[in-house]
């Protein structure tokens, strides 16, 4: 699909996300596709066509309120939504994202349960000094709240460099896509 | 204490009370009273005010308080708890907050919805997110009431109730009146007045030692009377195989706890995008981490300054030292510094009892509400009814609050906490991971990993020596003790996660893959996201 008019792109960030542009979605009609609104996704929420009615979304939803469409427009929305996850565009987001979470998961959960049952089995090691007063026990404590500062901070960039410019592109060809699909929800 | 301390204390605390329920009319003029306002704040606050907010509903007295006073009287094994609870936000970070934010609307219970039969989800992910917020609530009750007898010196217990009664009012009208936006505004408050009074103490403890931390340590060691051995983990969790184990569940729980604690993950609600909601947990890990990096200053601090004996003195399980601590830094006893650093850190620890409280409170009456009430009743009714009913629930959850606060006003606050975290680990984590990350989840398993978390959790610890047979039990009299463990996350966490797989192999329904690639695809990129 083209991009629309109005999407927001950064200048000279495409080369960093090599994400392919999605492709073999149905088409959208060009006129209804340019009266589509590129909000802020701050307010993007209330317009997402979600089976909710827009604008005042939160006071007139069902009791239960239910995260997915109802009816025959949910049919097509769903599967604008297999067509989405089966785009090579979103494996690529969804790789990225678990190359990093996956291994860096085990990691620290790894680091962190074996400091706990060192400092609760083996006493005499965390005993050994390192300098004066610190001892492998306070280098190894002080060490687990360094990991976790390197890892949140490795996290974010990885997530901003790597991830959130393609997944913003994804989340507006899906939501143009499942607008499409429901009669230009909003 | 004289009465100097206790007129400014209370003074102070006036003030702070003053101010917050100024926020709350202030925040809840003009306002409509729509889900989305109540529950998430209209979703638009910045990530650096979510993450003070996130950071004001985390810390609580029990850290402020119980973990330094840990520190103070057995050295190394209280740095274990700090450990644990900074190393739990990674789990949130990497693995909760962007997919949760992107999924759900206000509550646990919509994440796992979205993809199984709505009813029994619901209801299962909101008996359990309720059972951790009253717990946890209980546990800020219970020390609030505690730190308020000590601070105005009599121990009666007229005064503590009294004290939890008021809490619990408190916190009722900042929930039912002003919702999340005024109880956001309530934490972030409470944290830069935490932070601001954690940083002049610990800068005066570095002043007194001259920025000599090697000193400061070898000092805390050598008035410990441990010597070496109080920098060194085992002098509380030593011993024999059963503590050491303990020690162990103990730590489980609270790194994976706290993904599964309702009234942190109400919080990513109140930002606009995943992206915001990640960039306000980088925010609180930043002031999390500085914040517990300071009480093991303060904690070290209190042993070399004032020394085990005076802290166990005033109070058994330290909760304590650091009001002593800032006594003695502030001029010691009678000294207009020593009053003034006492009352503020006094006020500051009754403010982040209130915060935290307002937190959860909201959070227990979004489950009632959004998730309880409205599987449990007919459809149909007013939709702007359900409002009405989470600030009415806000109350039920209050009187429960102040019930259970009265009659547990004995249990050990970092007990509570802990076992809060351990539900919340046990019942609420493997549902959550599951309906994230494994395509073939199904509703059966979705039942099965609550309720096979939240049972064995619960029946644990009633089976445990807190509850019976050992003397500072809470039934010393009778026998029931079949578990030796006083943390039960070691057994039920697993068993949750194990039960969660159970109930997923053994259901005839097929996963349907329209709905996973749906949460899929709205997890990752946040399409159509509220």
């Amino acid at each position: 699909m083209q991009p629309s008019k109005g999407r927001p792109r950064g200048a000279g960030a495409d080369q960093e996300s090599r994400v392919q542009p999605l492709d073999g979605q149905a088409p959208v009609p060009a006129e209804e596709a340019g009266q589509l609104r590129y909000d802020d996704p701050w307010y993007d929420a209330l317009a997402s066509g979600w089976g909710e009615s827009s604008g005042d979304g939160a006071q007139t939803q069902p009791m239960v309120p239910s995260a997915r469409t109802e009816g025959e427009t949910g049919a097509a929305a769903a599967d604008v939504y297999l067509e989405v996850q089966r785009s090579a565009a979103f494996q690529e987001v969804r790789r990225r994202y678990r190359r990093f979470v996956v291994p860096a998961s085990v990691a620290f959960f790894a680091w962190y349960v074996g400091y706990v049952v060192t400092a609760t089995t083996a006493p005499e090691l965390m005993a050994r000094p390192v300098a004066g007063a610190v001892n492998v026990a306070m280098v190894a404590g002080l060490g687990q709240f360094l990991s976790t500062f390197l890892l949140t901070w490795a996290y974010a960039r990885h997530a901003r460099l790597r991830r959130d410019r393609a997944a913003l592109e994804l989340r507006w060809d899906t939501q143009e896509l499942t607008r499409g699909v429901s009669g230009g929800g909003s | 204490m004289t009465g100097e301390h206790q007129t400014l204390a209370l003074l102070l605390f006036s003030a702070f009370v003053a101010v917050t329920l100024g926020i709350t009319t202030w925040v809840s003029r003009n306002r409509r009273g729509s889900a989305e306002e109540f529950y998430a704040g209209g979703r638009l606050f910045s990530p650096m005010e979510n993450g003070f907010a996130i950071a004001g509903d985390y810390m609580s007295a029990a850290s402020f308080l119980g973990v330094t006073g840990l520190i103070a009287l057995f050295g190394y094994d209280g740095l274990l708890y700090v450990v644990g609870f900074l190393v739990a936000w990674l789990v949130v970070l990497f693995l909760v907050a962007e997919l949760v934010r992107n999924c759900g609307r206000f509550t646990l219970a919509d994440v796992v919805a979205a993809r199984m039969r709505e009813r029994p989800v619901r209801i299962a992910a909101g008996t359990s997110s309720v059972t951790v917020s009253v717990l946890y609530l209980v546990a800020q009750m219970v020390g609030a009431g505690s730190l308020v007898a000590l601070l105005l010196g009599g121990t009666s217990d007229a005064a503590r109730a009294w004290t939890v009664i008021g809490v619990g009012a408190l916190m009722v009208i900042y929930v039912s009146l002003g919702g999340m936006r005024a109880t956001t505004w309530i934490q972030i408050v409470k944290a830069v007045l935490l932070l601001g009074g954690t940083i002049a103490l610990t800068v005066l403890v570095l002043m007194r030692f001259h920025g000599d931390l090697n000193r400061l340590l070898l000092t805390a060691a050598e008035r410990s009377g441990h010597g070496g051995a109080f920098l060194v983990p085992g002098l509380k969790y030593g011993g024999d195989w059963t503590a050491r184990f303990d020690f162990i569940s103990l730590g489980l729980a609270l790194v994976l706890g706290t993904a599964g604690l309702p009234h942190i993950l109400s919080r990513f609600y109140t930002v606009p995008t995943a992206r915001a909601a990640r960039r306000s947990v980088v925010w609180a890990v930043g002031l999390i981490g500085g914040f517990y990096l300071m009480t093991i200053v303060l904690g070290f601090g209190a042993a070399a300054i004032l020394g085990p004996d005076a802290v166990r003195g005033s109070n058994a399980a330290g909760n304590t030292a650091v009001p002593l601590l800032a006594l003695d830094l502030g001029g010691g006893a009678g000294s207009t510094g020593g009053t003034v650093l006492f009352a503020i850190v006094a006020a500051v620890a009754f403010a982040t009892i209130l915060a935290v409280v307002a937190g959860i409170t909201l959070a227990s009456s979004a489950s009632v509400a959004h998730d309880l009430y409205a599987s449990l009743r007919r459809r149909g009714a007013m939709p702007r009814s359900e409002v009405a009913v989470a600030r009415i629930a806000a109350v039920g959850v209050g009187a429960v609050a102040i019930a259970l606060g009265l009659l547990a006003r004995d249990l050990n606050v970092a007990f509570l906490v802990g076992l809060a975290f351990a539900v919340a680990a046990s019942a609420n984590l493997p549902v959550l991971l599951y309906s994230l990350f494994w395509r073939g989840f199904t509703t059966r398993g979705a039942v099965w990993a609550v309720y096979g978390g939240l049972v064995p959790a619960v029946v644990l610890v009633v089976l445990s020596p807190v509850v019976s047979s050992s003397p500072d039990s809470l039934f010393p009299g009778i026998d029931l003790q079949y578990f030796p463990l006083q943390n039960p996350g070691l057994v039920s966490i697993p068993l949750g996660f194990l039960a969660g797989w159970l109930g997923t192999v053994t259901s005839t329904e097929v996963p349907d893959e329209v709905k996973h690639a749906e949460a899929e695809v709205r997890s990752l990129t946040g399409a159509g996201a509220a």
